[in-house]
């Protein structure tokens, strides 16, 4: 099964609709609910950097028999030190964000904690790709 | 503890609710959205000072059964509405969030193990 998704990048407030409606469905087709909520957590952090980060995207979600595979594309400013951006505590996030309760340095960290594979792509002033796989 | 326990203890208000019978097995109180989502437990209240709809939507994200509001904020009506939507009960109370947490401690509501397992 793939779903896609279009990112705001305008709408804070709709932020995590993609995630959301996604968990639905991950409940619906009864998957244990451990992995629900590792694809729930990742899928949001990475929902959340799209559109505070990339500036909004696209978002493809497939459920396949061995894994749960969510990749992310932006086209935003790129992420220039990776290693850097991997480091809890480490934000480029606005003070706006900040007040919204993101924007603390753990979104990438905790999408690597969660998911069972984390690939990024990024190249600076054209985009991000992030692609997150869950093991069934 | 039960939720509506929680309610008493806090002296708080429902703002969305479909039961009070609901059964809450650890809280925690923060402002900061990345750390409740590093935050794995069931059966969770999220107490915060924050009034957006990512507070819903993370409790959503961390199925986190109650958010309760501290120092009598209220949310806008959409978030109110994003909560019922989600089965989200939400309490607001006059407490700042150090006292509220403490109170629900004191009565036996733990958090998330101890110093050495965070």
């Amino acid at each position: 099964m793939l779903k896609h998704y279009e990112i705001s990048g305008t709408d804070f407030s709709a932020a995590g609709e993609a995630s959301s409606n996604f968990k639905l469905i991950l409940k619906q087709l009864g998957l244990p609910a451990d992995i629900v909520r590792k694809v729930a957590i990742s899928m949001y952090e990475a929902e959340i950097n799209t559109v505070i980060h990339g500036g909004g995207g696209t978002c493809d979600a497939e459920i396949s028999d061995k894994s749960i595979v969510i990749s992310f594309n932006d086209n935003g400013p790129g992420i220039k030190d990776i290693d850097l951006a991997m480091k809890e505590g480490y934000s480029t996030a606005t003070d706006t964000v900040r007040e919204l309760g993101f924007g603390a340095g753990m979104g990438l960290p905790n999408m690597k904690k969660y998911a069972d594979d984390l690939q990024i792509k990024t190249t600076p002033g054209k985009g991000t790709t992030v692609v997150l796989t869950i093991n069934l | 503890m039960k939720l509506s326990e929680v309610k008493a203890i806090l002296n708080a208000e429902f703002l969305a609710a479909e039961t009070d019978d609901l059964n809450i097995n650890t809280a925690c109180g923060c402002d900061l959205m990345s750390d409740v989502l590093a935050f794995v437990k069931d059966q969770s209240l999220l107490l915060t000072g924050l009034i957006n709809a990512q507070v819903i939507r993370t409790a959503e994200m961390m199925d986190i059964v109650a958010v309760c509001f501290v120092r009598g904020k209220r949310p806008p009506e959409d978030v109110i509405e994003l909560a019922k939507k989600s089965g989200i009960a939400v309490l607001t109370t006059e407490y700042p969030l150090y006292t509220a947490c403490g109170k629900l401690y004191e009565k036996g509501l733990g958090g998330r193990g101890s110093a050495q397992t965070l």
